[in-house]
């Protein structure tokens, strides 16, 4: 048996006709944080949902830690460890931001969540555990001054970390992160790159991560898988990943006499064309 | 004065057991995104199978009861089951068409195993009652009422604390964010539909119990009920029991009130009237009164 937290082999889904995935392979090691870049309709998403069980592939087989999982309904590969931001940021609007944390706990809650109310005293030490786990989760993302408020007053920034501690808070073993950046200040992105380094670093999970922004892509992963056509067309660090000839039009751009690439932000030393 | 007191009384009796129902309308279609036009079908089983738990097996009322609402309650699921989870793929109206076609067979069920004939359902309340500083006021009424609190607080706790009160609102709220989070959401549709179903029935037997009857009739009060629907705007909780206390009292005031003062009406005006508050308040307030309306584009 492998020792690889994640082991895609040959999986296929179609759409309605539209092959999405055709045949992709993907290890994750224990600890090892791996980018998914492509352009837009690439495959990644379809990808993440295919690991997690929200599409069923056509072909192929999804392992995690061994098991294998592959067809399996979502809410059983949740309870096997893996776990999943939406690029959507989708939290309860109507529960505080610790609600929707212990939602993120759903697969480790007891049934007698409830009866912490009625003073069973064993029970109620599992609740206090349990938001414990939540406040240090909402801490170490820098939300833990929001777990009283709600989720629809949230301003964007922090939406997207609840989002990532939602995920986090289910101790996963595999966590799946659709585009935990988008649409964030470069300063606030910096501080989600840190925190998913120091996440997979310190024994947690291992990283699946779809983004479109190649620094933060290139700043927190240890190796880039790019896609396209829903196919794996090339592996390795991100800078030579994004100069490979099927996705250079996507991320760098046609190369314009003394312009620099397009498509980063603000691309790190060693990026771009050679 | 003392008459005004007595009709509050019944009309706030009568509104918490149309909120039981309007709460069953609102956990199905929240959860599953559809209006459920057979509880008035889960309303009158609750009531009949109780009548034969009560009075033809001298069961104990409350364990009568209880039963005929865990039957009816199954039943719900089972309708989830077999009919709704099959029609998820297609428009939500597939589903709702389905559950109108449900609620005439079943209606014709019931009269083929019960009848036409008015039972009463072997409650211990009767046409009893009791003095209340001055008012004198039905047993059954007070017992509909402490049952609808109870039921209620129960409920906002479930809601509020429990791991599978958390898991009904997520998968509310979003389906898939639901089922990525590890909540068996299939599990959890049922359980709203049994919910659902189990409190139409709950307030079947409120409803038939006094000097009411299981009739055939008691269907529609699910369809009374629905301004309460209306008003709370098909999603929120304290919106539902409130619209029903709006429509009980309403509907027992203008009884009360409109043969003496308004007799031009009609005698029939009392059913009338809580549509008539449901088109002012749609007409004012489109979303309902507990639902923020949507900002419009155009």
């Amino acid at each position: 048996m492998s020792a690889a937290v994640l082991e895609v082999e040959g999986l296929v889904v179609d759409y309605g006709g539209v092959r999405a995935l055709d045949g992709v392979d993907l290890t994750v090691a224990p600890g090892e944080v791996v980018g998914l870049i492509g352009p837009n309709g690439a495959g990644k998403t379809t990808l993440l949902d295919g690991v997690c069980g929200l599409v069923r592939g056509h072909g192929g087989r999804v392992v995690v830690a061994g098991e294998d999982v592959t067809g399996l309904a979502p809410h059983r590969a949740a309870a096997r460890g893996v776990a999943r931001s939406f690029q959507r940021t989708s939290l309860v609007a109507d529960l505080d931001v610790m609600a929707n944390l212990l939602l993120g706990r759903h697969r480790h809650l007891g049934a007698g969540f409830l009866d912490g109310l009625l003073g069973r005293r064993r029970l109620r030490d599992e609740e206090d555990r349990h938001r414990a786990r939540c406040v240090a989760v909402a801490e170490h993302v820098g939300v833990g001054g929001y777990l009283a408020v709600p989720a629809r007053v949230l301003p964007f920034g922090v939406r997207k970390r609840v989002e990532l501690a939602r995920a986090l808070a289910a101790e996963p073993r595999l966590l799946l992160l659709d585009e935990p950046t988008a649409g964030l200040a470069p300063e606030e992105a910096d501080a989600v790159v840190a925190i998913v380094r120091d996440v997979a670093g310190g024994g947690g999970p291992a990283v699946v991560v779809v983004d479109h922004d190649l620094r933060v892509v290139a700043g927190m992963t240890d190796r880039v898988v790019a896609l396209d056509h829903g196919r794996v067309v090339a592996t390795g660090p991100a800078a030579a990943v994004a100069a490979h000839p099927a996705l250079a039009s996507t991320y760098l751009g046609p190369t314009l006499p003394g312009g620099g690439p397009r498509g980063a932000r603000e691309p790190a030393p060693g990026e771009g064309p050679p | 004065m003392t008459e005004l007191a007595r009709l509050v009384v019944e009309g706030v009796a009568l509104g918490g057991a149309y909120g039981l129902v309007a709460l069953g309308f609102v956990v199905i279609a929240k959860a599953t995104g559809v209006v459920n036009f057979a509880q008035g079908t889960f309303l009158a089983l609750g009531a009949y199978l109780t009548y034969n738990g009560a009075v033809t097996w001298g069961l104990w009322f409350p364990l009568a009861a209880a039963l005929a609402v865990a039957a009816s309650a199954g039943a719900g699921a089972g309708l989830e089951r077999l009919v709704v989870r099959r029609l998820a793929a297609r428009p939500p109206h597939a589903a709702i068409m389905a559950t109108i076609g449900v609620a005439v067979a079943g209606d014709q069920v019931i009269t083929m195993v019960w009848g036409f004939d008015h039972h009463p359902i072997g409650d211990p309340w009767g046409a009893s009652s009791l003095r209340l500083g001055g008012v004198s006021v039905a047993t059954v009424d007070v017992a509909v009422l402490a049952v609808t609190v109870v039921v209620v607080a129960a409920g906002a706790v479930f809601f509020a604390r429990s791991r599978l009160g958390l898991a009904m609102r997520a998968r509310a709220a979003d389906g898939e964010l639901a089922v990525a989070c590890g909540i068996p959401v299939h599990a959890v549709d049922a359980l709203a539909w049994a919910l659902g179903a189990g409190l139409a029935a709950l307030a079947g037997v409120l409803l038939a119990a006094g000097t009411a009857t299981a009739r055939p009739d008691l269907g529609l009060a699910a369809l009374r009920a629905f301004p309460a629907v209306i008003l709370a705007g098909f999603a929120s909780v304290p919106g539902a029991l409130v619209g029903g206390l709006v429509v009980g009292l309403v509907e027992v005031l203008t009884a009360g009130y409109a043969p003496v003062h308004a007799p031009w009406l009609g005698v029939n005006v009392h059913q009338v009237a809580p549509y008539a508050v449901m088109l002012v308040v749609l007409w004012l307030r489109p979303a309902g009164l507990f639902t923020a309306s949507p900002a419009r584009r155009w």
